[in-house]
């Protein structure tokens, strides 16, 4: 076993001796998580999983775990998105009940932190926890059940249909001491319910921390789920998140994994559509600046006949920053009336950017719809000019068109407090007038008219 | 239709599966240096030479079997084979077709392939490549008034040592990878081809590559080199008798074009399949590569395979030059229990330089067929441009299709885009070519043309006929 | 108000404007006809600032400023607007983005601040219903999926909102049948004003007896050979531009 393992493992050991007794079963899976974790090790670019992806900065790096959740109520609101909702709010992976609010939540919603539900060997946990995003996910997932003790879990009645988003808020703290922390969402949508579950991570500039973030999410039959994960980590945050959602008959997922920040990012986002007439939508929006570096790796698993996935990423890429992206669509023998449909187009801003992409479709059934498209481009010269002979200078003709790349991801973005924090950093040095959100309901308010 | 009538369409005879019974001259099986220096021997080959194979042995022995490849086949004994087959014939060389062996003539006949010049197809000239020798070159003194240079590899290491020296093993090295490096051990013949400056070569040439020994591999190497700005087109064409053992053929092919040359290569490749429960069939595990090495040069691959168990084939093209530019162009057909997995790379280094992938799989039967490409864009190729089209047909719900694209752009001029489309064949569009009278059948072979059409259109006339023909017969109806 | 003297322009090495001379004063409307390839659009997209042309003699000076000193956006707000021949597709871009854009752009230059949203509204509401178009094209994206009628009105229509000095219009008429020539037409007009000056680029006749112009200056091989009043175009299709070639190989 090498060192970069050893020392986890270590900070482990530690961790463990402080814990108060806990049920069997979790330290059970505490210690399969370990013992798998110590089998792969780190894993390395040999591997075609992580072929794009160098992972050392995390594996060479000795994280300690935070010990309390203190963050400045003042800083913590800067931050925060504006958005009226139920909140969980986590510093360094603790939970901070200060900057929460659990007031009010509606009947058949249960939200909680996990580290209450294991506390109280919720019924909630104790089946689901690891059945889906498993120690088999990856080295990471491994990692994160072996240090598992704190994130949300999210559990739904059936036909509970929550009004307002449910904001998860992960903060990162600028210190001395780089810390990691191993979150766990678990979400659990009961038959036709409906919810918006919104996920935000942010910090302080100067955070240079390690989020390994474990999702587990399921859709059971019609219950339908807008999964906003709006990662804008610190520039030389470290950001690992592995989702597994799960689709019963009739269910939709629509995900929008938007990445503006972090240094090294890496997301696995698998659906698997088990039953008839599930749908997953997959909305991606990527944004590098300096020497970041952000790898999405998606997977639809198309289980069940009449299934739909929809997929949609775009890049955009500047300075020294290298994006990846792998989108992988599997159709099962006998899954018949498929349709999958997958693209990826990416905007080179600088002549040191990279971008690595890679739509794959594995197909095994024949009576199927399948499409991908890749592009990699620059922005229209042409374009440009045109704007320009309208009198809009150069470079908020850039910004324009920049925004209006990423916009066939963000107009399907329903919450404005998210869309506002994306369209200012994409379109960055876009000046005030050019936010025409207010004109463009104007706009539509003619229309209708 | 009826899944009956489906079954009786897919199960096509093998056309090509007849065995030549002429008594052969072939090594037992085994390799080790011995096999080797023997194989150089029985070649005549200058010490260079065998010292070249030895070195490519030694590295292929420190080397494994790529396993990344989406295809499942039992690891292969490379001691089972022999790496040596010849007919049996007077010590020298015959200098006429007179003195071929009629049986060899009769077996290229079969073929449809005219080795007799009289018969030859207007135009072509044609190396046939029989199990591991060079049986014949036909248009030889025409070719050579022309000053371009078309003889087995054989020959031109005996005939060429300089220019054999100067480009083997500059494209392809000799540890390039594992079947790479198994064939510069063993390369046993295949052709050579150099066309100097300034030279539009007068006709296609042809090779024509047969397997008939049983237990043989076949390891051929060609070589084809165009000077500043001259131009050829060639064509390769493969079959094998039918057999019940698997037969491994793992050839290597390297294109050199300099300054404004330009190279067609094409491919029909139509080896042995094995049965529908996949028995038998050769294992194909070819490496392609073209060097564009001088500024606007043009390398251009077409390919319609049909044929092989298991094919792993990746023509490609390195950009060098600056506004050089790569093609690739194919069709690959699968049927029964065939595996392919295939495509090409595109290496854009130059600045300028442009490449165009067009990929068309049709997987039938219980075949698997994956379309494998790595688009890479350096950071000096600025400008780069990459257009891929790649489309799945699927005909019967127990066949697969995948599509592995890899795009590594590192430059921020470059524009590539990649569109690829996965669908089954279109039941209103058959039912609209059955309104109108036709044939299921032939509806099904209209629109499988139809959905070849840019590529075959991409292959020497005397070929796209070939090769549509060819088409028709590996899918033989095979819709459900 | 626009002055061309002796203009002489390179495209990819070869010359197409060969010493170009033509005076627009405000209040008026000039048409340039012409055989095809005689140097008509390049003349405008000069004017615009189109890369890939290159000005080896010659000055162009409007309202006193040297015009080829100046970069494209300011041209445009100094109100030196070119409506294309063909408007390139912006995807993603919604027209209203690019109105409100490039009229507030235009209003910083003049000093005015940012147009209020009510006003603006009223504004382009009034406009579209005059150039016939329907309320939902400002949502779309710039010239995406247009028909070609559609891309022409959208140039009148950017024209009428953004209130050029210099209205430049290329090949206004092509790809339109007669209803929709009609509505450009109408549009055109309704630009005419004393302090506003147009020049119209066609290849035919017909769009100048919907848009009268005060002169027509026939350019051939990259000079004007000709210019007289509309009776001028009139002759132009009666007779082609045959008896001007031979004048001009003369």
């Amino acid at each position: 076993m090498n060192d970069d393992v050893q020392r986890f493992l270590d900070r482990l050991t530690e961790r463990n001796a402080t814990r108060g007794p806990e049920p069997t079963w979790i330290a059970a899976r505490r210690q399969a998580g370990a013992a798998r974790f110590e089998a792969l090790g780190f894993p390395h670019r040999r591997i075609e999983n992580w072929k794009y992806t160098d992972v050392r900065d995390i594996a060479r790096h000795d994280f300690a775990l935070a010990g309390d959740a203190d963050f400045s109520p003042a800083a913590a609101a800067a931050l925060t998105l504006p958005l009226d909702g139920h909140r969980l709010t986590f510093v360094d992976g603790v939970f901070a009940p200060a900057l929460s609010d659990l007031g009010d939540l509606p009947d058949g919603v249960q939200l909680m932190p996990l580290s209450q539900a294991l506390e109280d060997n919720h019924e909630a946990v104790g089946g689901p926890l690891g059945r889906l995003t498993g120690v088999e996910f990856s080295p990471f997932a491994a990692l994160n059940t072996a240090f598992m003790e704190e994130g949300a879990v999210v559990r739904l009645a059936p036909r509970t249909v929550v009004e307002k988003p449910i904001v998860l808020q992960f903060l990162s703290r600028a210190g001395e001491q780089a810390v990691m922390s191993h979150p766990r969402i678990l979400i659990e949508a009961g038959g036709r319910s409906q919810a918006t579950v919104v996920e935000h991570h942010v910090g302080e500039e100067g955070a240079a921390n390690f989020t390994n973030l474990v999702e587990e999410i399921i859709l059971e039959r019609g219950a339908i789920l807008t999964h906003y994960k709006l990662q804008e980590a610190p520039i030389q945050d470290r950001h690992v998140a592995s989702i597994q959602v799960e689709q019963a008959r009739d269910s939709r997922y629509t995900s929008f994994n938007l990445n503006l920040g972090g240094g090294l990012v890496r997301n696995d986002l698998v659906s698997d559509l088990n039953g008839q007439g599930a749908e997953t939508t997959f909305q991606g929006l990527f944004y590098g600046q300096g020497r970041q570096h952000v790898d999405n790796h998606t997977l639809v698993n198309h289980n069940a006949p009449h299934t739909t996935s929809r997929e949609n990423y775009k890049g955009i890429l500047d300075d020294r920053a290298h994006g990846v992206f792998n989108g992988k669509v599997i159709v099962k023998r006998d899954s018949q009336k498929i349709e999958a449909e997958q693209s990826n187009a990416n905007l080179l801003l600088s002549d040191r950017a990279e971008i690595d992409t890679k739509p794959e479709l594995e197909i095994y059934a024949d009576d199927v719809k399948c499409a991908h498209g890749a592009t990699t481009g620059q922005l229209d010269e042409e374009a440009i000019y045109a704007l320009r002979t309208r009198g809009i200078d150069a470079q908020t003709a850039r910004g324009l068109l920049t925004l209006a790349f990423a916009g066939e991801v963000m107009e399907r973005v329903d919450l404005d407090a998210v869309a506002e924090r994306v369209e200012l950093t994409v379109a960055g040095k876009l000046p005030e007038r050019f936010n025409l959100a207010g004109l463009v309901e104007t706009a539509t308010a003619l229309n209708e008219e | 239709m009826a899944s009956q009538e489906m079954e009786q369409l897919v199960r096509r005879e093998y056309k090509e599966g007849f065995v030549t019974d002429i008594e052969s001259d072939t090594v037992p099986p085994g390799l080790d240096e011995t096999t080797i220096a023997f194989i150089s021997h029985k070649k005549g080959e200058p010490e260079w030479m065998l010292e070249w194979r030895l070195k490519a042995y030694h590295q292929w022995l420190k080397m494994t079997p790529p396993s990344w490849a989406h295809l499942d086949y039992p690891p292969i004994d490379y001691q089972a084979i022999s790496y040596y087959s010849a007919p049996k014939r007077p010590e020298d060389r015959p200098q006429s077709l007179d003195e071929v062996d009629p049986k060899l003539l009769e077996t290229y006949e079969k073929l449809g392939i005219p080795l007799h010049e009289r018969a030859a197809l207007a135009g072509v000239a044609v190396d046939a490549v029989f199990d591991s020798v060079s049986v014949t070159t036909t248009f030889k003194d025409k070719l050579h008034e022309a000053g371009v240079i078309f003889c087995s590899i054989s020959e031109a290491i005996r005939d060429y040592p300089e220019l054999v020296k100067q480009y083997l093993g500059s494209v392809v090295p000799q540890g390039d990878n594992y079947f790479a490096a198994l064939n510069s051990a063993v390369f046993t013949d295949g052709s050579f081809v150099f066309v100097p400056e300034g030279v539009t070569c007068p006709m296609e040439l042809s090779t024509y590559f047969r397997i008939n020994a049983a237990n043989t591999g076949q390891f051929e190497r060609t070589l084809i080199v165009c000077e500043s700005r001259a131009q050829v087109s060639y064509l390769e064409g493969c079959t094998a008798p039918q057999r019940d053992e698997n037969q491994l053929h793992a050839a290597v092919v390297e294109l050199v074009a300099l300054e404004d040359a330009s190279i067609k290569y094409s491919t029909v490749q139509n080896w042995y399949p094995g049965d529908e429960n996949g028995k038998g069939g050769i294992y194909n595990f070819v490496t392609k590569r073209g060097d564009c090495r001088g500024d606007r040069s043009h390398i251009s691959w077409t390919q319609v395979e049909t044929g092989s168990a298991i094919t792993w084939k990746y023509p490609s093209c390195l950009l060098r030059g600056k506004d050089s530019i790569g093609e690739f162009y194919s069709v690959a057909v699968t049927n029964g229990r065939q595996q392919a997995d295939t495509g090409t790379k595109m290496i854009h280094i130059g600045e300028g330089t442009r490449s165009t992938i067009v990929s068309k799989g049709i997987s039938a039967g219980r075949s698997d067929q994956s379309y494998r490409g790595l688009v890479k864009v350096g950071p000096r190729a600025k400008g780069a441009r990459n257009y891929t089209q790649c489309d799945s047909l699927l005909i019967g719900d127990t066949c697969g299709a995948h599509t592995f694209p890899y795009q590594e752009i590192g430059n921020s001029t470059a524009t590539v885009e990649h569109e690829a489309t996965t669908s089954k064949i279109g039941e209103d569009q058959l039912f609209y070519c059955q309104s109108r009278g036709i044939a299921e059948e032939d509806a099904v072979n209209m629109i499988v043309n139809g959905f070849c059409k840019d590529v075959f259109q991409e292959l020497p006339m005397e070929f796209a006929v070939e090769a549509e023909a060819l088409l028709n017969v590996t899918l033989e109806g095979a819709v459900g | 108000m626009l002055e061309v003297k002796d203009l002489h322009v390179t495209v990819e090495g070869s010359e197409i404007l060969k010493g170009l001379n033509l005076t627009i004063g405000a209040g008026e409307v000039h048409a340039i006809m012409g055989p095809n390839g005689a140097g008509k659009s390049t003349l405008s997209a000069v004017i615009a600032g189109k890369d890939g042309y290159e000005v080896t003699h010659g000055t162009i000076t409007f309202e006193g400023r040297d015009v080829l000193e100046m970069e494209i956006e300011e041209r445009a707000r100094k109100g030196l607007l070119l409506g294309f021949q063909y408007p390139v597709e912006i995807p993603g871009v919604k027209n209203i983005y690019l109105l409100k854009a490039a009229l507030n752009a235009k209003r910083e230059a003049e000093g005015l601040g940012e147009i209020p949203a009510p006003e603006f509204m009223k504004l382009i509401k009034e406009k579209i219903a005059f150039m016939q178009m329907d309320a939902s094209f400002l949502q779309r994206a710039v010239n995406e999926g247009f028909s070609g009628g559609e891309k022409k009105r959208n140039e009148i229509l950017q024209m009428l909102v953004l209130q050029p000095r210099l209205a430049m219009l290329d090949e206004i008429d092509s790809g339109l049948d007669i209803d929709a020539m009609k509505v450009v037409a109408k549009g055109v007009n309704s630009l005419r004003a004393e302090d506003r000056g147009i020049l119209l680029v066609t290849h035919y006749q017909r769009l100048l007896d919907y848009i009268v112009p005060d002169q027509v200056h026939v350019l051939v091989d990259g000079r004007i050979v000709k210019s007289g009043d509309a009776d001028l175009a009139r002759e132009l299709e009666d007779r082609g531009y045959d008896w001007l070639l031979e004048g001009s190989a003369a």
